[in-house]
């Protein structure tokens, strides 16, 4: 594997090779120097045209746990109002002599661009709607370090339509077996939905005391300017998981959101900080996920010491 | 080659085809007018002679939709490096589009484009003018005055008339200049805003923000009903869309003067082509399906459609290296629309060669109100003429085109069908598929 930029590229087996190297990860993050020399001397560079603190320094922390220089670009949107293309930016801090680019961007498609611009590994961070495959990988992992994924029921609940985090979801779910619901309104939805191995309801009510993971998208405010929902107090009635609806989750039932997450929104406060909530989990393996990536794209193959 | 001047030549051994008909001749072309048409003519010695063997030779053909970016986007294209493109596609008149910079609303302008088509002499430059000044909808553009200068075709392309009042306001005004007629890329920006690839299973698929197929129907919808009220003559450009080809279908039933064009890259590729993120395929309109290609098919064939336009659309390279929704919309068109159509709507048998010759030559000639195109091959014409040969395969190189831009979605694909020469008012400006100047 060269580059990873979206599920796609991953099959079953390749996918769950990538989540137990991932395992690996999380206990070299336990150690008391959490810090391995994999990948010395590989430069990575983080390219962010997009703001994400939570991305960008979980992919930074990876990066330096396995002794790779780490360069940080944040290319602020000016770049392209002087008219620089991206082909010239990123060939620009190619030259400096990088291994891998981890690149958020936001429009859809951009690390297939550069990927095919650069000689090093590109790492889709996220780009537009499309894609986020590093966050798909960490849920995946975040949830099968408690259940096994095969045959379980997953609603993915919000603004599935404007979310790379739920087209990355409902790919590697699938993949390895579980069954998924997306929840929402029909603006929240994509517009079409042919070729999605996935179930649809307009209603949490409907499926929250079916499913065995809420997953939670975090909803932007601007879609309600947009006409794509009346008010924020009727999204919440409707698809916030408060805590009266918690109340109906099956016992063992899981909560997930990829954050950052507007508490009394798409989720209650007390829902979030509670005892089915992997919140704070998801972040940690993250860092794990990202380490299993960059090593599988840039390290010798060697068991990680 | 003709040893000769190029003011005179025949054209032997190829098969005639215009509006009347198919027979075998040749055609002798003397100080920019056909003199001649007869078969197995003899030359004399000192007479220079085309060869056409195995070709076709058409009407020059006329393209309604040709965006020469001059002034304004000198780097993407030129009216020299547009008008070369042109006459190596088998063009002998191109209607130049207004979103330049300044855009074609002003007399100036407009004179200054002219001016610059006249200056090439390797086709026809025919100017559009703006509906409304700046293209924005709001005024109306100096019609008559642009008329006085030869303006038959009004359009804010690259823009929709979004206020249903406005456009009915040009089409009344418009029905006070004779011939012109108002054409209108029909998008609801309401709709399409935002948009950057036709909205279906592969924008939802690859997170990128749609332009629906109904962003165009309601405007045509729209304007088939201010036609109605106003009965000035309305053209939709670039039809993209299944739904439109039975609404125009429908308005010519009622007898309406509408008429509409395809361009090349609908009929031929869809929005599954956009899931590499290359911009070369980025349109507006975009790629749609394959059911829209289908309908637009038949379109063609019934003659709901009345013309095959380019859309010729020139973006510089590194306009283009930016990711799929920061890219321009636009591709280029005049060198490959012949083989396209050749190859996929000859080949296959949807159309024949007559009709196609006809959507790309004397019926789009007709709604521009082009005395001198698309004629038939008879003595007193002006020698406006394409000789094709409609069994050569050849591969689409983008370095290779005449136009100043790169940015063709065909490149690597094998066509049938080439233009051999272009004859514009007499004077061989493509032989053996080069420009003569």
């Amino acid at each position: 594997m060269k580059h990873l930029l979206s599920i796609d590229d991953l099959d079953r087996a390749s996918l769950t090779a990538l989540l137990d190297l991932s395992e690996q990860f999380v206990a070299v993050n336990q150690r008391e120097i959490p810090k391995v020399p994999a990948l010395r001397g590989k430069v990575v560079a983080s390219l962010f045209y997009e703001e994400s603190t939570r991305t960008r320094l979980s992919f930074e922390t990876a990066a330096k746990r396995l002794s790779c220089d780490v360069m940080t670009f944040s290319v602020a949107q000016s770049s392209v109002k002087k008219g620089e293309s991206l082909r010239d930016t990123v060939q620009t801090i190619a030259a400096m002599g990088i291994d891998a680019v981890v690149v958020r961007h936001p429009a859809a498609g951009a690390p297939y661009r550069i990927a095919d611009w650069i000689d090093g590994s590109v790492v889709n961070a996220g780009d537009g709607r499309h894609a986020h495959p590093t966050q798909a990988l960490l849920d995946a992992l975040t949830l099968r370090r408690r259940r096994e994924i095969a045959g379980l029921h997953v609603a993915i609940v919000g603004d599935v339509r404007h979310s790379r985090v739920a087209r990355s979801n409902v790919k590697a779910l699938h993949l390895l077996g579980a069954d998924v619901t997306l929840v929402g309104p029909p603006t929240l939805l994509p517009e079409s939905l042919e070729g999605w191995p996935v179930q649809v309801s307009h209603e949490l009510d409907d499926v929250v005391s079916e499913v065995d993971v809420v997953m939670l998208l975090r909803m932007q405010f601007e879609r309600q300017q947009e006409g794509l929902f009346p008010t924020l107090r009727e999204y919440t009635a409707r698809y916030g998981l408060t805590e009266a609806r918690a109340e109906r989750l099956k016992p063992d039932a899981l909560v997930m959101h990829p954050g950052p997450m507007n508490r009394g929104v798409e989720v209650a406060a007390e829902v979030a900080d509670g005892r089915a909530s992997l919140v704070t989990e998801q972040v940690t393996n993250g860092v794990a996920v990202r380490m299993a990536v960059l090593y599988s794209l840039l390290g010798s193959g060697a068991p990680v010491a | 080659m003709p040893s000769s001047p190029r003011s005179q030549f025949v054209i032997k051994g190829g098969q005639v085809v215009d509006a009347s008909g198919s027979r075998r001749a040749d055609v002798r072309v003397r100080d920019g007018m056909i003199v001649d048409v007869a078969a197995d003519m003899t030359t004399s010695e000192d007479e220079a002679t085309v060869d056409a063997s195995g070709c076709v030779v058409s009407p020059g053909l006329v393209d309604l939709h040709v965006h020469l970016r001059e002034p304004g986007d000198e780097e993407a294209e030129t009216v020299e490096t547009g008008t070369r493109a042109a006459a190596r596609g088998g063009f002998t008149a191109v209607v130049a589009m207004p979103n330049t910079r300044p855009p074609l609303d002003d007399a100036a302008v407009v004179s200054s484009v002219l001016a610059a088509g006249a200056a090439t002499g390797l086709c026809e430059v025919v100017s559009s003018g703006c509906i409304t000044v700046g293209r924005d909808g709001r005024e109306l553009a100096p019609m008559g005055e642009l008329h006085a200068l030869g303006v038959r075709i009004f359009t804010d392309d690259g823009a929709c008339v979004a206020h249903a009042g406005m456009m009915r306001r040009a089409l009344e005004y418009a029905a006070s200049l004779p011939g012109a007629i108002v054409a209108e890329h029909a998008e609801d920006d309401t709709l399409a805003a935002g948009g950057h690839m036709h909205e279906g299973a592969w924008s939802s698929r690859l997170g990128i923000p749609g332009r629906p197929s109904v962003a165009e129907t309601v405007i045509v919808a729209r304007d088939i009903e201010l036609c109605a009220v106003t009965g000035t003559p309305v053209h939709f450009l670039h039809c993209s869309a299944a739904g439109t080809v039975d609404l125009v279908r429908a308005a010519k039933a009622r007898g309406l003067p509408v008429t509409a064009e395809v361009a090349p890259h609908h009929f031929t590729l869809t929005d599954a082509c956009c899931e590499g993120f290359d911009p070369a395929f980025k349109v507006h309109p975009p790629l749609r399906t394959d059911a829209d290609i289908a309908a637009l098919r038949v379109g063609l064939a019934d003659g709901t459609i009345d013309a095959i336009a380019t859309d010729h659309a020139p973006h510089t390279p590194e306009s283009k290296e930016h990711p799929f929704e920061e890219a321009p919309p636009g591709m280029l068109g005049l060198e490959t629309a012949l083989a396209l159509t050749l190859t996929e709507l000859v080949e296959p048998g949807i159309v024949d060669l007559a009709d196609a010759l006809a959507l790309l030559s004397w019926k789009p000639a007709a709604i521009a109100g082009l005395e001198h195109q698309g004629c038939d091959v008879a003595p007193g014409a002006v020698a406006n003429l394409a000789v094709i040969d409609p069994a050569m395969a050849w591969q689409v190189d983008a370095r290779r085109l005449a136009s100043r831009a790169r940015n063709t979605p065909f490149a690597g694909r094998t066509l049938t069908g080439k233009v051999r020469h272009t004859i514009f008012r007499g004077e061989l400006v493509v032989v053996d598929g080069e420009a003569t100047k």
